[in-house]
Protein backbone atom coordinates (compact mmCIF):
# COMPACT_ATOMS: atom_id res chain seq x y z
CA UNK A 1 0.00 0.00 0.00
CA UNK A 2 1.09 3.29 -0.30
CA UNK A 3 2.04 5.60 2.25
CA UNK A 4 3.24 9.29 1.99
CA UNK A 5 6.73 8.71 1.40
CA UNK A 6 5.70 6.92 -1.71
CA UNK A 7 3.52 9.66 -3.08
CA UNK A 8 6.48 11.92 -2.89
CA UNK A 9 8.60 9.73 -4.50
CA UNK A 10 6.40 8.84 -7.24
CA UNK A 11 5.69 12.41 -7.87
CA UNK A 12 8.96 13.05 -8.50
CA UNK A 13 9.27 9.97 -11.35
CA UNK A 14 6.05 11.60 -12.63
CA UNK A 15 7.26 15.31 -12.87
CA UNK A 16 4.60 16.52 -10.53
CA UNK A 17 5.54 19.29 -8.30
CA UNK A 18 2.46 18.92 -5.50
CA UNK A 19 1.37 21.22 -2.95
CA UNK A 20 1.78 20.06 0.30
CA UNK A 21 -2.50 19.72 -0.14
CA UNK A 22 -1.91 18.05 -2.49
CA UNK A 23 0.16 15.20 -1.41
CA UNK A 24 -2.43 15.04 1.52
CA UNK A 25 -5.19 14.24 -0.37
CA UNK A 26 -3.46 12.19 -2.66
CA UNK A 27 -2.03 9.86 0.31
CA UNK A 28 -5.82 9.21 1.09
CA UNK A 29 -7.19 8.59 -2.08
CA UNK A 30 -4.64 6.81 -3.72
CA UNK A 31 -4.44 3.82 -1.27
CA UNK A 32 -8.49 3.84 -1.53
CA UNK A 33 -8.76 3.38 -5.39
CA UNK A 34 -5.63 1.15 -4.95
CA UNK A 35 -7.77 -1.08 -2.66
CA UNK A 36 -10.58 -1.18 -5.33
CA UNK A 37 -8.19 -2.51 -7.81
CA UNK A 38 -6.65 -4.87 -5.58
CA UNK A 39 -9.39 -6.86 -5.73
CA UNK A 40 -8.30 -8.03 -9.17
CA UNK A 41 -6.01 -10.55 -6.58
CA UNK A 42 -9.35 -12.49 -5.89
CA UNK A 43 -8.88 -13.94 -9.59
CA UNK A 44 -6.41 -17.06 -10.09
CA UNK A 45 -4.20 -15.46 -13.14
CA UNK A 46 -1.34 -18.73 -13.31
CA UNK A 47 -0.63 -19.34 -16.57
CA UNK A 48 -2.65 -16.83 -18.33
CA UNK A 49 -1.01 -14.44 -20.77
CA UNK A 50 -0.81 -10.86 -20.79
CA UNK A 51 -2.80 -9.08 -23.24
CA UNK A 52 -1.29 -5.41 -24.48
CA UNK A 53 -3.27 -4.88 -27.11
CA UNK A 54 -6.20 -5.97 -28.83
CA UNK A 55 -6.27 -5.85 -32.61
CA UNK A 56 -4.02 -8.81 -33.70
CA UNK A 57 -1.49 -7.03 -36.14
CA UNK A 58 2.14 -7.43 -36.17
CA UNK A 59 4.78 -5.07 -37.99
CA UNK A 60 2.95 -2.78 -39.92
CA UNK A 61 5.32 -1.82 -42.66
CA UNK A 62 5.79 0.99 -44.98
CA UNK A 63 8.09 1.80 -48.31
CA UNK A 64 10.36 3.58 -46.85
CA UNK A 65 10.67 6.64 -49.25
CA UNK A 66 11.78 10.19 -48.51
CA UNK A 67 9.05 12.74 -48.08
CA UNK A 68 8.65 16.42 -46.80
CA UNK A 69 7.94 17.01 -43.10
CA UNK A 70 6.36 20.15 -41.81
CA UNK A 71 8.18 23.54 -41.94
CA UNK A 72 10.63 23.93 -39.14
CA UNK A 73 8.65 27.58 -38.58
CA UNK A 74 5.17 26.15 -38.61
CA UNK A 75 6.08 23.48 -35.79
CA UNK A 76 8.05 26.34 -33.49
CA UNK A 77 4.86 28.48 -33.78
CA UNK A 78 3.65 26.84 -31.17
CA UNK A 79 6.34 26.81 -28.99
CA UNK A 80 6.61 28.62 -25.41
CA UNK A 81 9.77 29.73 -26.16
CA UNK A 82 11.32 29.42 -29.63
CA UNK A 83 15.07 30.58 -30.37
CA UNK A 84 17.32 29.93 -33.48
CA UNK A 85 14.85 27.57 -34.92
CA UNK A 86 15.34 25.31 -31.66
CA UNK A 87 13.06 24.90 -28.37
CA UNK A 88 14.97 27.14 -26.29
CA UNK A 89 14.88 25.45 -22.44
CA UNK A 90 16.57 26.44 -19.34
CA UNK A 91 19.40 25.05 -18.29
CA UNK A 92 19.68 21.54 -16.72
CA UNK A 93 22.10 22.93 -14.06
CA UNK A 94 20.74 26.19 -13.27
CA UNK B 1 -35.54 28.40 -39.42
CA UNK B 2 -36.00 26.11 -36.53
CA UNK B 3 -37.60 23.60 -37.79
CA UNK B 4 -34.34 22.96 -39.40
CA UNK B 5 -33.26 22.27 -35.70
CA UNK B 6 -35.49 19.06 -35.71
CA UNK B 7 -34.19 17.19 -38.38
CA UNK B 8 -31.62 14.21 -38.17
CA UNK B 9 -28.30 14.53 -39.65
CA UNK B 10 -29.38 12.69 -42.43
CA UNK B 11 -32.53 14.39 -43.52
CA UNK B 12 -30.94 17.24 -43.41
CA UNK B 13 -28.62 16.13 -45.65
CA UNK B 14 -30.96 14.60 -48.05
CA UNK B 15 -32.97 17.99 -47.74
CA UNK B 16 -29.84 19.55 -49.27
CA UNK B 17 -29.12 16.95 -51.61
CA UNK B 18 -32.54 17.39 -53.35
CA UNK B 19 -31.71 21.33 -53.60
CA UNK B 20 -34.65 21.82 -51.31
CA UNK B 21 -32.94 23.52 -48.50
CA UNK B 22 -29.19 25.34 -49.01
CA UNK B 23 -25.58 23.89 -46.66
CA UNK B 24 -25.27 28.00 -45.83
CA UNK B 25 -28.63 27.82 -44.62
CA UNK B 26 -28.21 24.98 -42.43
CA UNK B 27 -25.16 25.71 -41.17
CA UNK B 28 -25.84 29.16 -40.43
CA UNK B 29 -29.14 27.96 -38.38
CA UNK B 30 -26.20 25.77 -36.45
CA UNK B 31 -23.81 28.58 -36.01
CA UNK B 32 -26.62 30.55 -34.44
CA UNK B 33 -27.58 28.24 -32.36
CA UNK B 34 -24.05 27.16 -30.82
CA UNK B 35 -23.35 30.99 -30.18
CA UNK B 36 -26.43 30.60 -28.30
CA UNK B 37 -24.42 28.16 -25.91
CA UNK B 38 -25.97 28.08 -22.48
CA UNK B 39 -24.34 24.72 -21.41
CA UNK B 40 -21.03 25.22 -21.92
CA UNK B 41 -20.92 22.66 -24.26
CA UNK B 42 -18.13 24.70 -27.00
CA UNK B 43 -14.93 25.74 -26.18
CA UNK B 44 -15.01 27.20 -29.64
CA UNK B 45 -17.53 27.29 -31.85
CA UNK B 46 -17.58 29.26 -35.84
CA UNK B 47 -20.25 32.20 -34.77
CA UNK B 48 -22.75 33.43 -36.36
CA UNK B 49 -20.67 35.71 -38.29
CA UNK B 50 -18.67 32.87 -40.14
CA UNK B 51 -20.40 32.75 -43.27
CA UNK B 52 -18.19 29.79 -43.59
CA UNK B 53 -17.24 27.81 -46.88
CA UNK B 54 -20.19 24.74 -46.58
CA UNK B 55 -19.31 21.73 -48.00
CA UNK B 56 -15.64 22.29 -49.24
CA UNK B 57 -14.81 19.01 -48.91
CA UNK B 58 -13.92 16.47 -52.23
CA UNK B 59 -16.36 16.17 -54.78
CA UNK B 60 -20.13 14.24 -55.69
CA UNK B 61 -22.47 12.58 -53.23
CA UNK B 62 -22.49 11.65 -49.94
CA UNK B 63 -24.92 11.04 -47.16
CA UNK B 64 -23.51 14.06 -44.75
CA UNK B 65 -22.63 16.56 -47.06
CA UNK B 66 -23.64 19.74 -45.81
CA UNK B 67 -23.78 18.50 -42.23
CA UNK B 68 -22.15 20.58 -39.72
CA UNK B 69 -20.46 18.26 -37.25
CA UNK B 70 -19.34 19.55 -33.77
CA UNK B 71 -15.98 18.19 -32.44
CA UNK B 72 -14.98 17.25 -29.26
CA UNK B 73 -11.78 19.40 -28.36
CA UNK B 74 -9.81 15.95 -28.02
CA UNK B 75 -9.44 16.06 -32.00
CA UNK B 76 -6.59 18.43 -33.78
CA UNK B 77 -7.73 21.00 -35.84
CA UNK B 78 -5.19 22.42 -38.13
CA UNK B 79 -5.35 26.80 -37.10
CA UNK B 80 -8.37 25.99 -34.91
CA UNK B 81 -8.15 26.03 -30.83
CA UNK B 82 -7.43 22.49 -29.50
CA UNK B 83 -7.38 22.04 -25.62
CA UNK B 84 -7.67 18.29 -25.19
CA UNK B 85 -10.29 20.41 -22.41
CA UNK B 86 -7.10 20.95 -20.42
CA UNK B 87 -4.93 24.60 -19.06
CA UNK B 88 -1.96 22.99 -19.88
CA UNK B 89 -2.66 23.71 -24.14
CA UNK B 90 -4.43 26.98 -23.70
CA UNK B 91 -3.99 28.28 -26.66
CA UNK B 92 -2.56 25.59 -28.70
CA UNK B 93 -3.36 25.81 -32.67
CA UNK B 94 -2.14 22.23 -33.87
CA UNK B 95 -0.38 22.82 -37.25
CA UNK B 96 -2.52 19.65 -38.64
CA UNK B 97 -6.20 17.89 -38.72
CA UNK B 98 -7.05 14.78 -37.07
CA UNK B 99 -7.85 11.71 -40.11
CA UNK B 100 -11.27 11.45 -38.37
CA UNK B 101 -12.05 15.37 -39.29
CA UNK B 102 -10.07 15.30 -42.23
CA UNK B 103 -12.43 12.87 -43.60
CA UNK B 104 -15.66 14.32 -42.67
CA UNK B 105 -14.42 17.40 -44.21
CA UNK B 106 -13.79 15.26 -47.54
CA UNK B 107 -17.36 13.59 -46.94
CA UNK B 108 -18.80 17.56 -46.78
CA UNK B 109 -19.30 18.02 -43.35
CA UNK B 110 -18.90 21.53 -41.98
CA UNK B 111 -16.59 22.32 -39.10
CA UNK B 112 -19.66 23.85 -36.15
CA UNK B 113 -17.67 23.92 -33.55
CA UNK B 114 -15.29 22.12 -30.55
CA UNK B 115 -16.83 20.60 -27.35
CA UNK B 116 -15.69 20.89 -24.13
CA UNK B 117 -14.93 17.41 -22.21
CA UNK B 118 -13.03 15.97 -19.32
CA UNK B 119 -9.11 17.30 -19.49
CA UNK B 120 -7.49 14.51 -21.84
CA UNK B 121 -10.74 12.06 -21.80
CA UNK B 122 -10.71 11.89 -17.75
CA UNK B 123 -14.04 12.21 -16.40
CA UNK B 124 -17.67 10.66 -16.34
CA UNK B 125 -19.51 13.84 -15.85
CA UNK B 126 -17.72 16.79 -17.56
CA UNK B 127 -16.11 18.69 -13.68
CA UNK B 128 -12.97 17.43 -14.94
CA UNK B 129 -12.83 20.14 -17.94
CA UNK B 130 -10.35 22.91 -17.42
CA UNK B 131 -12.67 25.17 -18.84
CA UNK B 132 -15.85 24.76 -16.24
CA UNK B 133 -18.56 22.41 -15.93
CA UNK B 134 -20.83 21.37 -18.68
CA UNK B 135 -24.68 21.19 -17.89
CA UNK B 136 -27.23 18.48 -19.06
CA UNK B 137 -29.89 19.97 -21.07
CA UNK B 138 -32.47 17.81 -19.16
CA UNK B 139 -31.64 19.33 -16.30
CA UNK B 140 -28.72 22.14 -15.79
CA UNK B 141 -28.32 21.08 -11.98
CA UNK B 142 -27.04 17.70 -13.35
CA UNK B 143 -24.12 16.28 -15.29
CA UNK B 144 -24.21 15.71 -19.04
CA UNK B 145 -21.66 12.88 -18.29
CA UNK B 146 -18.10 12.14 -19.62
CA UNK B 147 -15.94 12.43 -21.10
CA UNK B 148 -17.21 13.63 -24.28
CA UNK B 149 -19.87 15.25 -22.07
CA UNK B 150 -20.06 19.16 -23.99
CA UNK B 151 -20.47 16.56 -27.52
CA UNK B 152 -23.37 14.78 -26.07
CA UNK B 153 -24.84 17.75 -24.52
CA UNK B 154 -24.41 19.65 -27.81
CA UNK B 155 -26.67 17.07 -29.68
CA UNK B 156 -29.31 16.57 -26.90
CA UNK B 157 -29.63 20.09 -26.80
CA UNK B 158 -29.72 21.03 -30.76
CA UNK B 159 -26.64 22.72 -30.55
CA UNK B 160 -25.19 20.48 -32.97
CA UNK B 161 -26.67 18.04 -35.36
CA UNK B 162 -24.34 15.47 -34.48
CA UNK B 163 -20.80 15.49 -32.68
CA UNK B 164 -18.06 12.90 -32.54
CA UNK B 165 -15.85 12.21 -29.07
CA UNK B 166 -13.42 9.67 -27.96
CA UNK B 167 -14.56 6.52 -26.04
CA UNK B 168 -11.68 5.38 -23.88
CA UNK B 169 -14.02 3.12 -20.98
CA UNK B 170 -17.14 4.85 -21.71
CA UNK B 171 -16.60 8.45 -22.99
CA UNK B 172 -18.92 8.54 -25.55
CA UNK B 173 -22.02 5.78 -24.24
CA UNK B 174 -22.23 7.28 -21.04
CA UNK B 175 -23.11 10.99 -21.79
CA UNK B 176 -24.75 9.53 -24.84
CA UNK B 177 -27.12 7.82 -21.78
CA UNK B 178 -27.03 10.51 -19.64
CA UNK B 179 -28.24 12.78 -22.35
CA UNK B 180 -30.86 10.68 -24.49
CA UNK B 181 -29.41 10.17 -27.62
CA UNK B 182 -27.19 7.18 -29.46
CA UNK B 183 -23.32 7.15 -28.96
CA UNK B 184 -21.46 4.35 -31.12
CA UNK B 185 -18.02 3.23 -29.83
CA UNK B 186 -16.75 1.37 -33.31
CA UNK B 187 -14.23 -1.14 -32.66
CA UNK B 188 -10.22 -0.31 -31.72
CA UNK B 189 -9.29 -0.39 -34.92
CA UNK B 190 -12.16 0.90 -36.86
CA UNK B 191 -11.16 4.73 -37.07
CA UNK B 192 -7.68 6.21 -37.37
CA UNK B 193 -6.22 7.73 -33.99
CA UNK B 194 -4.13 10.07 -35.67
CA UNK B 195 -4.42 13.94 -34.76
CA UNK B 196 -6.43 12.48 -31.40
CA UNK B 197 -4.26 13.63 -28.83
CA UNK B 198 -3.53 10.57 -26.96
CA UNK B 199 -4.57 9.39 -23.29
CA UNK B 200 -4.57 5.43 -22.87
CA UNK B 201 -3.81 4.64 -26.90
CA UNK B 202 -4.78 0.71 -26.24
CA UNK B 203 -8.11 1.94 -25.43
CA UNK B 204 -8.87 5.19 -27.30
CA UNK B 205 -10.92 4.88 -30.19
CA UNK B 206 -13.49 7.82 -31.66
CA UNK B 207 -16.82 7.47 -32.23
CA UNK B 208 -20.33 9.32 -33.19
CA UNK B 209 -22.94 11.02 -30.44
CA UNK B 210 -26.12 11.58 -33.06
CA UNK B 211 -29.90 11.62 -32.83
CA UNK B 212 -30.33 8.35 -33.93
CA UNK B 213 -28.66 5.29 -35.09
CA UNK B 214 -28.79 6.12 -39.07
CA UNK B 215 -26.77 9.54 -38.21
CA UNK B 216 -24.14 7.43 -36.47
CA UNK B 217 -24.12 4.65 -39.27
CA UNK B 218 -23.96 7.51 -41.68
CA UNK B 219 -20.65 9.36 -39.61
CA UNK B 220 -19.12 6.04 -38.91
CA UNK B 221 -19.84 5.19 -43.02
CA UNK B 222 -17.48 8.38 -43.47
CA UNK B 223 -14.66 8.28 -41.06
CA UNK B 224 -13.83 4.46 -40.56
CA UNK B 225 -10.91 3.41 -42.79
CA UNK B 226 -7.14 2.25 -42.57
CA UNK B 227 -4.63 4.96 -42.35
CA UNK B 228 -1.16 4.80 -42.90
CA UNK B 229 -0.59 7.26 -40.22
CA UNK B 230 -2.01 5.02 -37.54
CA UNK B 231 -0.13 1.38 -38.01
CA UNK B 232 -3.19 0.46 -35.72
CA UNK B 233 -6.03 1.48 -38.10
CA UNK B 234 -7.64 -1.30 -39.56
CA UNK B 235 -11.07 0.19 -41.05
CA UNK B 236 -13.92 -1.98 -41.19
CA UNK B 237 -14.22 -4.75 -43.93
CA UNK B 238 -17.15 -3.78 -46.30
CA UNK B 239 -17.74 -0.43 -45.11
CA UNK B 240 -20.89 0.59 -43.28
CA UNK B 241 -24.61 -0.35 -44.09
CA UNK B 242 -27.04 2.38 -43.67
CA UNK B 243 -29.56 0.06 -41.20
CA UNK B 244 -33.07 -0.70 -42.14
CA UNK B 245 -33.92 -3.79 -40.14
CA UNK B 246 -37.53 -3.83 -38.77
CA UNK B 247 -36.97 -6.94 -36.41
CA UNK B 248 -34.78 -9.22 -34.24
CA UNK B 249 -36.06 -12.51 -35.80
CA UNK B 250 -33.15 -15.34 -35.61
CA UNK B 251 -31.00 -13.14 -33.26
CA UNK B 252 -29.93 -13.81 -29.91
CA UNK B 253 -29.28 -11.34 -27.05
CA UNK B 254 -27.25 -11.99 -24.05
CA UNK B 255 -27.91 -10.16 -20.57
CA UNK B 256 -24.74 -10.88 -18.49
CA UNK B 257 -25.33 -10.71 -14.76
CA UNK B 258 -22.61 -8.89 -14.04
CA UNK B 259 -23.39 -6.10 -15.96
CA UNK B 260 -26.97 -5.63 -15.54
CA UNK B 261 -29.50 -6.67 -12.72
CA UNK B 262 -25.99 -7.05 -10.46
CA UNK B 263 -24.08 -4.21 -11.68
CA UNK B 264 -22.69 -2.13 -9.21
CA UNK B 265 -24.50 0.55 -7.65
CA UNK B 266 -27.56 0.54 -10.31
CA UNK B 267 -30.54 2.41 -9.61
CA UNK B 268 -34.32 0.95 -9.44
CA UNK B 269 -35.30 2.66 -11.97
CA UNK B 270 -32.08 1.91 -14.25
CA UNK B 271 -33.42 -2.02 -13.77
CA UNK B 272 -36.64 -1.25 -14.66
CA UNK B 273 -35.80 0.64 -17.64
CA UNK B 274 -33.50 -1.86 -19.14
CA UNK B 275 -35.97 -4.62 -18.20
CA UNK B 276 -38.62 -3.25 -20.18
CA UNK B 277 -36.20 -2.91 -23.22
CA UNK B 278 -35.60 -6.37 -22.99
CA UNK B 279 -39.53 -6.91 -23.18
CA UNK B 280 -39.12 -4.97 -26.90
CA UNK B 281 -36.20 -7.04 -28.23
CA UNK B 282 -38.52 -10.10 -27.32
CA UNK B 283 -41.57 -8.16 -28.88
CA UNK B 284 -39.61 -7.26 -32.12
CA UNK B 285 -38.05 -11.16 -32.31
CA UNK B 286 -35.31 -11.44 -30.82
CA UNK B 287 -34.64 -14.15 -27.95
CA UNK B 288 -32.96 -12.87 -25.21
CA UNK B 289 -31.57 -15.19 -22.59
CA UNK B 290 -28.97 -14.62 -19.40
CA UNK B 291 -25.36 -15.20 -19.55
CA UNK B 292 -22.47 -14.80 -17.68
CA UNK B 293 -19.18 -12.83 -18.19
CA UNK B 294 -17.67 -13.43 -14.38
CA UNK B 295 -14.28 -12.02 -15.07
CA UNK B 296 -16.19 -8.51 -16.04
CA UNK B 297 -16.93 -7.82 -12.38
CA UNK B 298 -12.86 -6.80 -12.34
CA UNK B 299 -13.00 -4.63 -15.37
CA UNK B 300 -13.02 -1.38 -13.41
CA UNK B 301 -9.90 -2.93 -11.54
CA UNK B 302 -7.88 -4.14 -14.46
CA UNK B 303 -9.24 -0.51 -16.23
CA UNK B 304 -7.98 1.70 -13.22
CA UNK B 305 -4.61 0.29 -13.79
CA UNK B 306 -4.08 0.01 -17.38
CA UNK B 307 -5.74 3.19 -18.54
CA UNK B 308 -3.60 5.42 -16.08
CA UNK B 309 -0.30 3.57 -16.97
CA UNK B 310 -0.83 4.43 -20.48
CA UNK B 311 -1.48 8.24 -19.51
CA UNK B 312 0.84 8.60 -17.37
CA UNK B 313 3.35 7.63 -20.55
CA UNK B 314 1.30 9.59 -23.27
CA UNK B 315 0.98 12.68 -21.26
CA UNK B 316 4.84 12.72 -20.66
CA UNK B 317 5.29 15.21 -23.73
CA UNK B 318 3.55 17.96 -21.38
CA UNK B 319 6.89 19.36 -20.42
CA UNK B 320 6.27 23.27 -21.40
CA UNK B 321 8.79 22.70 -24.19
CA UNK B 322 7.41 21.93 -27.71
CA UNK B 323 3.73 23.36 -27.25
CA UNK B 324 1.23 24.69 -24.59
CA UNK B 325 1.90 26.35 -21.26
CA UNK B 326 5.16 26.74 -19.58
CA UNK B 327 5.69 27.98 -16.05
CA UNK B 328 9.69 29.59 -15.60
CA UNK B 329 11.12 29.92 -12.34
CA UNK B 330 14.75 30.52 -11.51
CA UNK B 331 15.27 27.04 -11.27
CA UNK B 332 16.50 24.53 -13.99
CA UNK B 333 15.24 22.44 -16.45
CA UNK B 334 13.51 19.53 -14.01
CA UNK B 335 12.13 22.70 -11.75
CA UNK B 336 10.20 23.60 -14.95
CA UNK B 337 9.14 20.93 -16.36
CA UNK B 338 7.74 20.05 -12.43
CA UNK B 339 5.96 23.54 -11.88
CA UNK B 340 4.63 23.91 -15.68
CA UNK B 341 2.82 20.00 -15.03
CA UNK B 342 1.70 21.31 -11.45
CA UNK B 343 0.13 24.19 -12.66
CA UNK B 344 -1.40 23.21 -16.14
CA UNK B 345 -2.87 19.77 -15.03
CA UNK B 346 -5.96 19.16 -13.04
CA UNK B 347 -6.78 17.09 -9.92
CA UNK B 348 -7.59 13.84 -12.13
CA UNK B 349 -5.23 14.10 -14.55
CA UNK B 350 -2.44 14.32 -11.43
CA UNK B 351 -4.17 11.49 -9.61
CA UNK B 352 -4.16 9.51 -13.21
CA UNK B 353 -0.79 10.15 -13.68
CA UNK B 354 0.01 9.39 -10.31
CA UNK B 355 -1.35 6.01 -10.18
CA UNK B 356 -0.14 5.20 -13.28
CA UNK B 357 3.31 6.26 -12.53
CA UNK B 358 3.04 4.13 -9.23
CA UNK B 359 1.93 1.19 -11.19
CA UNK B 360 4.63 0.96 -13.23
CA UNK B 361 7.15 1.85 -10.97
CA UNK B 362 10.00 -1.01 -9.96
CA UNK B 363 8.50 -2.84 -7.34
CA UNK B 364 5.17 -2.62 -8.49
CA UNK B 365 4.71 -3.68 -12.27
CA UNK B 366 4.15 -6.75 -12.08
CA UNK B 367 1.26 -6.58 -8.99
CA UNK B 368 -0.25 -4.03 -10.64
CA UNK B 369 0.44 -3.41 -14.45
CA UNK B 370 1.25 -7.35 -15.14
CA UNK B 371 -1.67 -8.18 -13.35
CA UNK B 372 -4.25 -6.04 -15.43
CA UNK B 373 -3.19 -6.96 -18.22
CA UNK B 374 -3.83 -10.79 -17.58
CA UNK B 375 -7.18 -9.79 -16.20
CA UNK B 376 -7.85 -8.34 -19.74
CA UNK B 377 -7.20 -11.35 -21.29
CA UNK B 378 -9.34 -13.37 -19.29
CA UNK B 379 -12.25 -10.62 -20.11
CA UNK B 380 -11.16 -10.78 -23.70
CA UNK B 381 -12.01 -14.56 -23.38
CA UNK B 382 -15.40 -13.85 -21.56
CA UNK B 383 -16.57 -11.76 -24.48
CA UNK B 384 -15.51 -14.38 -27.04
CA UNK B 385 -17.53 -17.24 -25.10
CA UNK B 386 -20.37 -15.16 -25.18
CA UNK B 387 -20.52 -14.82 -28.93
CA UNK B 388 -20.45 -18.16 -29.49
CA UNK B 389 -23.99 -18.52 -27.83
CA UNK B 390 -25.25 -14.91 -28.80
CA UNK B 391 -25.15 -12.36 -31.32
CA UNK B 392 -25.54 -9.49 -29.42
CA UNK B 393 -24.76 -8.64 -25.39
CA UNK B 394 -26.76 -6.11 -23.71
CA UNK B 395 -26.71 -3.83 -20.96
CA UNK B 396 -27.69 -0.63 -19.49
CA UNK B 397 -25.01 1.90 -20.39
CA UNK B 398 -25.05 3.58 -16.75
CA UNK B 399 -25.83 1.83 -13.07
CA UNK B 400 -28.00 5.43 -13.02
CA UNK B 401 -29.31 8.58 -14.59
CA UNK B 402 -27.65 12.00 -14.54
CA UNK B 403 -26.52 12.95 -11.78
CA UNK B 404 -26.16 16.38 -9.81
CA UNK B 405 -23.31 18.62 -10.10
CA UNK B 406 -20.59 17.92 -7.63
CA UNK B 407 -22.39 14.57 -6.36
CA UNK B 408 -18.92 12.51 -7.02
CA UNK B 409 -16.38 15.01 -6.91
CA UNK B 410 -15.49 14.60 -3.54
CA UNK B 411 -14.70 10.45 -4.16
CA UNK B 412 -13.22 9.52 -6.92
CA UNK B 413 -14.04 6.09 -7.08
CA UNK B 414 -17.73 6.78 -6.90
CA UNK B 415 -16.98 8.77 -10.05
CA UNK B 416 -15.10 5.72 -11.25
CA UNK B 417 -18.13 3.44 -10.88
CA UNK B 418 -20.44 5.37 -13.58
CA UNK B 419 -18.40 3.28 -16.34
CA UNK B 420 -18.74 0.02 -14.49
CA UNK B 421 -20.88 -1.26 -17.27
CA UNK B 422 -18.99 0.22 -20.23
CA UNK B 423 -15.41 -0.68 -19.82
CA UNK B 424 -15.42 -4.42 -20.26
CA UNK B 425 -16.09 -3.43 -23.84
CA UNK B 426 -13.30 -1.44 -24.00
CA UNK B 427 -11.12 -3.63 -22.40
CA UNK B 428 -11.77 -6.07 -25.07
CA UNK B 429 -12.14 -3.37 -27.62
CA UNK B 430 -15.41 -4.26 -29.32
CA UNK B 431 -18.21 -1.80 -30.70
CA UNK B 432 -21.07 -1.02 -28.41
CA UNK B 433 -23.64 1.68 -29.08
CA UNK B 434 -26.03 3.22 -26.31
CA UNK B 435 -29.68 3.92 -27.73
CA UNK B 436 -32.08 5.95 -25.28
CA UNK B 437 -34.62 2.81 -23.50
CA UNK B 438 -36.79 5.47 -21.55
CA UNK B 439 -36.82 7.56 -18.75
CA UNK B 440 -36.90 6.96 -14.95
CA UNK B 441 -36.44 8.88 -11.85
CA UNK B 442 -33.10 8.38 -10.02
CA UNK B 443 -32.98 7.12 -6.51
CA UNK B 444 -34.40 8.68 -3.88
CA UNK B 445 -36.61 10.59 -6.32
CA UNK B 446 -35.92 13.56 -8.70
CA UNK B 447 -36.93 14.68 -12.16
CA UNK B 448 -37.40 11.69 -15.32
CA UNK B 449 -34.10 11.72 -16.83
CA UNK B 450 -32.74 9.19 -20.14
CA UNK B 451 -31.92 5.29 -19.22
CA UNK B 452 -29.16 4.30 -21.69
CA UNK B 453 -29.22 0.96 -23.54
CA UNK B 454 -26.06 -0.71 -24.09
CA UNK B 455 -25.84 -3.15 -26.86
CA UNK B 456 -22.56 -4.73 -27.65
CA UNK B 457 -21.40 -7.12 -30.98
CA UNK B 458 -18.10 -8.95 -31.89
CA UNK B 459 -15.55 -7.07 -33.21
CA UNK B 460 -15.88 -5.25 -36.36
CA UNK B 461 -19.65 -6.89 -36.12
CA UNK B 462 -20.54 -2.39 -36.83
CA UNK B 463 -23.46 -3.32 -39.67
CA UNK B 464 -25.08 -5.91 -37.86
CA UNK B 465 -24.84 -3.99 -34.67
CA UNK B 466 -26.03 -1.03 -36.27
CA UNK B 467 -29.10 -2.73 -38.03
CA UNK B 468 -30.62 -4.32 -34.65
CA UNK B 469 -29.98 -1.25 -32.98
CA UNK B 470 -32.10 0.66 -36.13
CA UNK B 471 -34.73 -2.23 -35.12
CA UNK B 472 -34.85 -1.68 -31.05
CA UNK B 473 -34.46 1.94 -31.39
CA UNK B 474 -38.26 2.22 -33.43
CA UNK B 475 -39.02 -0.50 -31.08
CA UNK B 476 -38.52 1.63 -28.28
CA UNK B 477 -40.14 5.10 -29.58
CA UNK B 478 -37.99 7.45 -27.55
CA UNK B 479 -39.39 10.63 -28.67
CA UNK B 480 -38.84 12.51 -25.29
CA UNK B 481 -37.04 15.54 -25.40
CA UNK B 482 -35.45 18.00 -22.38
CA UNK B 483 -37.35 20.70 -21.75
CA UNK B 484 -37.24 24.09 -23.78
CA UNK B 485 -35.54 22.69 -27.08
CA UNK B 486 -37.31 22.90 -30.16
CA UNK B 487 -40.02 20.67 -30.86
CA UNK B 488 -40.36 19.70 -27.02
Amino acid sequence: MIDREQVLHVARLARLALSNEEIERMSGELPAILEHVERMNELDLDGVEPTSHVVALENVLRADEPRPSWDRDRVLEGAPDPSDGAFRVPSPQA
Amino acid sequence: MSQLLELTAAQAASRIAAGELTAEEYLATYADAAAGDDLNAYLWNRGPDDEGQAATGGNGETPIRGVPVAIKDLFCTEGVPTTAGSRILEGYRPPYTATAVRRLDAAGAQLLGKTNMDEFGMGSSNENSGYGAVRNPWDAKRVPGGSSGGSAAAVAGRLAPCAIGTDTGGSIRQPASLCGIVGLKPTYGAISRYGMIAFASSLDQCGTLTRDVTDAALLLGAMEGRDPCDSTSVGIEGGVERPTREDLSGLSFGVPRELSAEAEGIEAGVAAAFERALGTIRELGGEVDECELPNCAHGLSAYYVIAPAEASANLARYDGVRFGLRSDGDGDLVDMYERTRDLGFGAEVKRRIMLGTYALSSGYYDAYYGRAQRVRTRIVEDFAGAFERFDFLVTPTSPTVAFELGARTADPLAMYLSDYCTVPMSLAGIPAISIPAGLAEPDGGGPELPVGLQIAAPAFAESPLLAAAYAIERGIGFEALPAGVVGA
